[in-house]
């Protein structure tokens, strides 16, 4: 069965549901899966909890599912450049699980290696490692962090061929490797689809047993956060 | 005459050495990339994965694909490198980045520092700054030396939630800069100009022992 999708709706509609996990891949704006969130929106989907470094924006990516009421929990790292984020976790509306951003990426992308947990000294002596196993190697102490595995992962790539293989570009690669590893079922929108055999495979960043469904964006918005400019 | 953010940024930046990989914060850590000294080879490293971090882009530079840790357009310079998250925090959590220079709400005597939340505001998370602080080789702060309210930001011990504990190194404010030393606390090693030793004793909390350079 090939792996390659007209759009998001139908790379989507069947897979989602009410109180499922969905790992996002992008850090703050750049290199975020927006067809896939868009549609999320759309689909009406609630209860979501959300595996993801920041919460976007008002009103675009998981700002929208935000502010339809369809995130129960983010299980995240800075979450602080939407406003209604903060609106909803002072109302009590929402969940929230703050990690250290190191610390939540290799839970993603230990889930996705098999690894049940990690002892890392990121979090030591803080209300991180509160009610955690605090374990000491060579003296020093670590704090143990367990893996995550989501029912669905959504990322956004550049480059992608019918295999799935992906290459992402610049800094919008971030955390979507990571994110594409945490679940079995990874859907990636991608803004170039390649021929078989296009790709070097040398380049390949993401190998596309990680990538079970794919589907090219029409007009991506590609928004900016901070445009910041210097004169010529 | 307290330093400026300028003054402070320079200040920092006499830690820097040839070769280092370095991680700068928010706010004055920023303006240390402006006081590189000639001739020395430093590479910036930001935290959402890249190295070889280099100044705004021009209107053609421009590119939505490349941003630093603080979500601002930026460019990489001819020597940089994309990598994705893990593989950066790998770098910092292991020791790799051999300096951070990040902001704080407070430090401690021993080294803790405080600059990810204030309880009953709002928290907005601790990103990478658990990260920097517990990974990175050297960690230094940057800082006014007391907060709005004219209350100390060098303390005895933290008030604030921790960061870390025991990580701080050193720290410039906009009056002077202390030397911390494991085990043996804080060493004041310079002031700006026309600040007295009893100023810095009267706008600091913590203990501290004189050593001007």
């Amino acid at each position: 069965m090939g792996k390659v999708y007209q759009e998001a709706g139908a790379a989507l509609r069947d897979i989602l549901r009410d109180g499922m996990s969905i790992a996002v891949g992008g850090f703050g704006i750049c290199g975020i899966p927006e067809h896939c969130l868009r549609l999320i929106a759309e689909s009406g989907v609630k209860d979501l909890t959300i595996v993801s470094i920041t919460a976007h924006i008002d009103g675009y990516g998981i700002g929208q599912l935000l502010d339809n009421g369809q995130v129960k929990k983010i299980i995240g790292s800075y979450l602080g450049e939407n406003n209604n984020f903060a609106k909803l976790y002072i109302s009590g509306k929402l969940e929230v699980e703050f990690n250290p951003q190191g610390t939540l990426v290799e839970r993603m992308r230990a889930g996705g290696a098999g690894i049940a947990g990690f002892y890392t000294r990121v979090g030591v002596d803080t209300v991180v490692s509160e009610g955690k196993e605090i374990r000491e190697f060579d003296g020093r102490r670590y704090v143990l962090e367990e893996g995550i595995t989501t029912d669905l992962s959504i990322i956004k790539a550049w480059q992608g061929d019918e295999e799935g293989n992906l290459i992402y570009r610049k800094t919008a690669r971030n955390c979507n490797p990571q994110a594409a590893v945490c679940s079995k079922m990874t859907v990636a929108e991608i803004e170039e689809m390649l021929p078989t055999g296009q790709m070097d495979p040398s380049a390949i960043h993401t190998p596309g047993i990680y990538v079970q469904r794919l589907f090219k964006g029409n007009a991506f918005e590609n928004r900016i956060e901070r445009r910041i400019t210097r004169s010529a | 005459m307290a330093w400026t953010r300028e003054e402070m940024a320079q200040q920092a930046a006499k830690q820097l050495q040839d070769g280092f990989y370095v991680n700068l914060g928010i706010g004055i850590p920023t303006l240390v990339s402006n006081y590189i000294p000639e001739g020395m080879h430093v590479v910036l490293e930001s935290e959402n994965g890249m190295l070889g971090t280099g100044p705004f882009p021009t209107e053609e530079e421009l590119d939505g694909d490349l941003v630093n840790a603080s979500k601002q357009t930026v460019t990489l310079l001819p020597y940089g490198s994309y990598f994705d998250s893990a593989e950066s925090f790998a770098m910092i959590r292991g020791g790799h980045v051999d300096l951070a220079i990040l902001g704080a709400m407070e430090v401690s005597e021993a080294g803790d520092i405080a600059n990810w939340m204030v309880p009953g505001k709002i928290v907005k998370g601790m990103g990478g700054a658990m990260d920097l602080v517990s990974g990175v080789r050297r960690v230094i702060v940057c800082m006014e030396h007391n907060s709005k309210d004219g209350e100390p930001k060098v303390r005895k011990q933290c008030t604030l939630p921790l960061t870390g504990s025991g990580m701080v190194r050193h720290v410039v404010t906009d009056i002077c800069e202390f030397e911390c030393v494991r085990g043996e606390g804080l060493i004041l090693t310079a002031m700006a100009h026309d600040i007295t030793l009893d100023e810095v004793r009267a706008r600091t909390e913590a203990d501290f022992k004189v050593v001007l350079g």
